[in-house]
């Protein structure tokens, strides 16, 4: 029923206030952004976790109302369109066209601009890397230049730096980028059971030169020897040729309504992983299933960051390489011996195509993403524990998904952070950014 | 069939959004708006949305000299129309408008003048064609005066009693015409206000402006809740409508 959604968080973690929202509509009529409080930030559709998104006491531009396409070619599956718009919106154009996105995301309510500014990566990294490695062309509005066209050919070390930079080296106004053939809306999807990470490995490994799409869910509630014991997802596009049907709306949750307390409690989280795992009652089952079902099953349940309650949660995505595959296993130890709730688990296997993007995630290696409902002072604690095992095999922290890491783990997950540093607009910042991008001093 | 739909003050964001619906359905566009740059920009959003053609003209819908000539060439471009929508409007701050009189006339001419003078040309083009819908956006705020926005509210209710004499004048001819009152919508026009949850997004009252469009209804409240939230608002008697601060 309301409209008009607060600016905050997916994870609504931490709280914070700008002082002015700015909403856009036209691209030829944006505001002179010298004219603003400063710092100013772009938001799209708040599907950033942590902070990187919030922009306490400075303006945010909310992009939302740049909701137009520009060009759209059927033949060749170039699309180029306003970077507030949807990936829900595009996919409603170009399925029924026989294309689909290069890459995406668990959701479909992000914007194109906050596709391109975290990067995002999806099922099938091993194949085509990230969202950014799809681009071909962008216009930024900066403070200090004005409008300025960025792609492989003219100002390559701004679109590299927008590619990943957090919407922090200008306002994306549009974006250009290349779709993928497909011959209808099906996903051939195969779920395994497996036991073991080992058997996990082994799956994935064996899955990539065949599958598109891998990942896998674990049901971390679940303690012991069977520690590791989840479902292998992998899909490729189906040859079946139907219309574009089996849709169905998100069903309206929670919209305007706050579940005071958390529901993510350990009992609850177990019974449904028990569920999940038993309702695959065979050690593999094969299905054909509509794209939406594939790719965004949470997408079904408007607004389930609620469920969280006002407290919210943390997702902790880190990625290490794949020689020091064993450190998941010490980061899930670290897990079981905490008195955390972890309401889901995600792994997969990020393949070795390379990002442009100067503080691009995704790298070769071993991804695994954990939801973690916000209990205070020891969830943080437990997250720094998973950053000292990071750190310590050279891996990485989400910042899309980051509203807690330190300083020194940043600087050490994203060495390129001081070139990216000066293709910051001089008028932009980031709550994210100013509690990362501090100069350390030695015995730090 | 294609239906061939003029819309009037096709920036707006009600407006963009019932374009999109028609144009989902592959419908013939004519947009009237004041800015070309914005035009340009629907027009090839609304293309690649499936509309199978979209024809667009500036101009500035108070100036009423302007009227014939658009009316002529959106009726002549495609040998007839199907529906329109007159969406133009304006919402300036009440108080500023009690101490500015060239404000003031301001917003009769655009809410009242200006869409009554182009409902009178296009109910004879539709009455001549006998066929057609032609739409216009009101407001609850029409309802009943209230001292928070009496001079929009006086200029929407003005337009619902013009409407219901053109609706019966037209009936016999074959077309309807149909009056939609939203509520709150989240636009340009009430970011200055505070948005609660009876506010309605631009997207859903869209969708509900088209489909009052598609099936004709005689009066539309969008959300339907308004329907009973006005007709609750009518029948507090004035002497205790007068303590409250609405």
């Amino acid at each position: 029923m309301s409209a008009m959604k607060p600016h905050e968080s997916w994870g609504r973690y931490p709280k914070s206030e700008p002082a002015r929202i700015v909403e856009l509509s036209w691209i030829s009529q944006v505001p002179d952004l010298n004219r603003l409080p400063h710092p100013i930030l772009p938001y799209g559709k708040g599907r950033s976790y942590g902070d990187c998104c919030l922009n306490n006491g400075g303006t945010l531009l909310d992009v939302s109302g740049l909701d137009r396409f520009i060009r759209f070619d059927p033949e060749t599956g170039l699309l180029r369109c306003e970077a507030g718009v949807t990936l829900q919106t595009i996919l409603e154009l170009i399925v029924p066209a026989n294309w689909f996105l290069p890459v995406t995301p668990g959701t479909q309510f992000v914007t194109v601009g906050g596709a391109i500014a975290n990067d995002v990566h999806g099922k099938n990294h091993h194949r085509a890397g990230s969202f950014g490695c799809h681009l071909q062309r962008l216009e930024l509005l900066r403070s200090d230049r004005g409008k300025v066209m960025c792609s492989r050919e003219c100002n390559r070390e701004l679109f590299d730096a927008t590619i990943g930079g957090l919407g922090l080296t200008g306002l994306i106004l549009w974006a250009e980028f290349q779709l993928k053939r497909i011959c209808g809306p099906l996903i051939d999807c195969e779920k395994i059971r497996f036991e073991t990470l080992e058997e996990f490995f082994e799956l994935s490994a064996a899955s990539d030169k065949e599958y598109e799409y891998t990942v896998a869910w674990l049901d971390c509630m679940s303690s012991g020897s069977k520690r590791c014991r989840g479902i292998f997802m992998r899909g490729n596009h189906s040859i079946i040729l139907i219309k574009n049907s089996g849709r169905s709306r998100a069903i309206p949750a929670l919209r305007a309504f706050h579940t005071p307390t958390s529901l993510i409690r350990r009992p609850i989280i177990r019974a449904f992983n028990w569920m999940y795992l038993h309702t695959q009652w065979h050690q593999r089952t094969r299905s054909t299933v509509h794209y939406e079902k594939f790719f965004y099953p949470l997408d079904r349940v408007a607004d389930w960051n609620r469920f969280y309650g006002r407290r919210g949660f943390l997702q902790y995505q880190f990625v290490v390489p794949y020689e020091r595959r064993e450190s998941v296993t010490e980061i899930l130890g670290l897990l079981a011996e905490s008195r955390e709730v972890c309401s889901l688990a995600i792994l997969k296997v990020f393949g070795d195509i390379e990002s442009p993007g100067l503080l691009s995630f995704p790298r070769p290696g071993v991804t695994l993403t954990l939801d973690l409902p916000f209990q205070g002072e020891s969830t943080l604690h437990l997250c720094e524990q998973f950053d000292q095992v990071v750190r310590e095999y050279r891996g990485a922290v989400y910042p899309a998904k980051d509203a807690r890491m330190s300083a020194k783990s940043f600087q050490r997950y994203f060495p390129r952070w001081t070139e990216f540093s000066s293709f910051i607009d001089p008028s932009f910042g980031s709550d994210f950014w100013r509690r990362v991008a501090i100069p350390l001093t030695v015995s730090q | 069939m294609t239906r061939r739909v003029l819309i009037l003050g096709a920036a707006s964001g009600i407006a963009q959004n019932v374009s999109r619906c028609f144009a989902a359905e592959h419908a013939r566009l004519f947009l009237v708006a004041r800015d070309s740059e914005k035009l340009r920009a629907l027009a090839d959003d609304l293309k690649i949305r499936g509309a199978a053609s979209v024809e667009t003209c500036e101009a500035d819908l108070t100036d009423d000299s302007s009227f014939p000539l658009i009316i002529s060439k959106s009726a002549a471009v495609w040998g007839g129309l199907d529906a329109a929508l007159i969406a133009h409007g304006t919402l300036p701050d009440q108080l500023s408008m009690e101490n500015d009189p060239a404000l003031l006339r301001n917003s009769i001419e655009v809410n009242y003048v200006s869409a009554v003078s182009l409902l009178m040309q296009l109910g004879k083009v539709f009455e001549d064609q006998r066929s057609g819908v032609l739409a216009i956006i009101g407001s609850v705020a029409g309802d009943r005066g209230r001292r928070s926005n009496y001079v929009y509210g006086s200029a929407k209710a003005g337009l619902a009693t013009f409407v219901a004499g053109l609706r019966l004048r037209l009936a016999t001819a074959n077309v309807q015409v149909v009056l939609i009152k939203p509520g709150w919508i989240s636009t340009p026009m009430t970011a200055h206000l505070r948005q609660n949850f009876l506010f309605a997004s631009p997207e859903q009252t869209g969708r509900e402006v088209y489909k009052a469009m598609i099936s004709p209804r005689a009066v539309v409240y969008c959300p339907w809740y308004w329907k009973w939230i006005m007709g609750f608002i009518r029948f507090i008697p004035e002497p205790i409508f007068a303590r409250l601060n609405l």
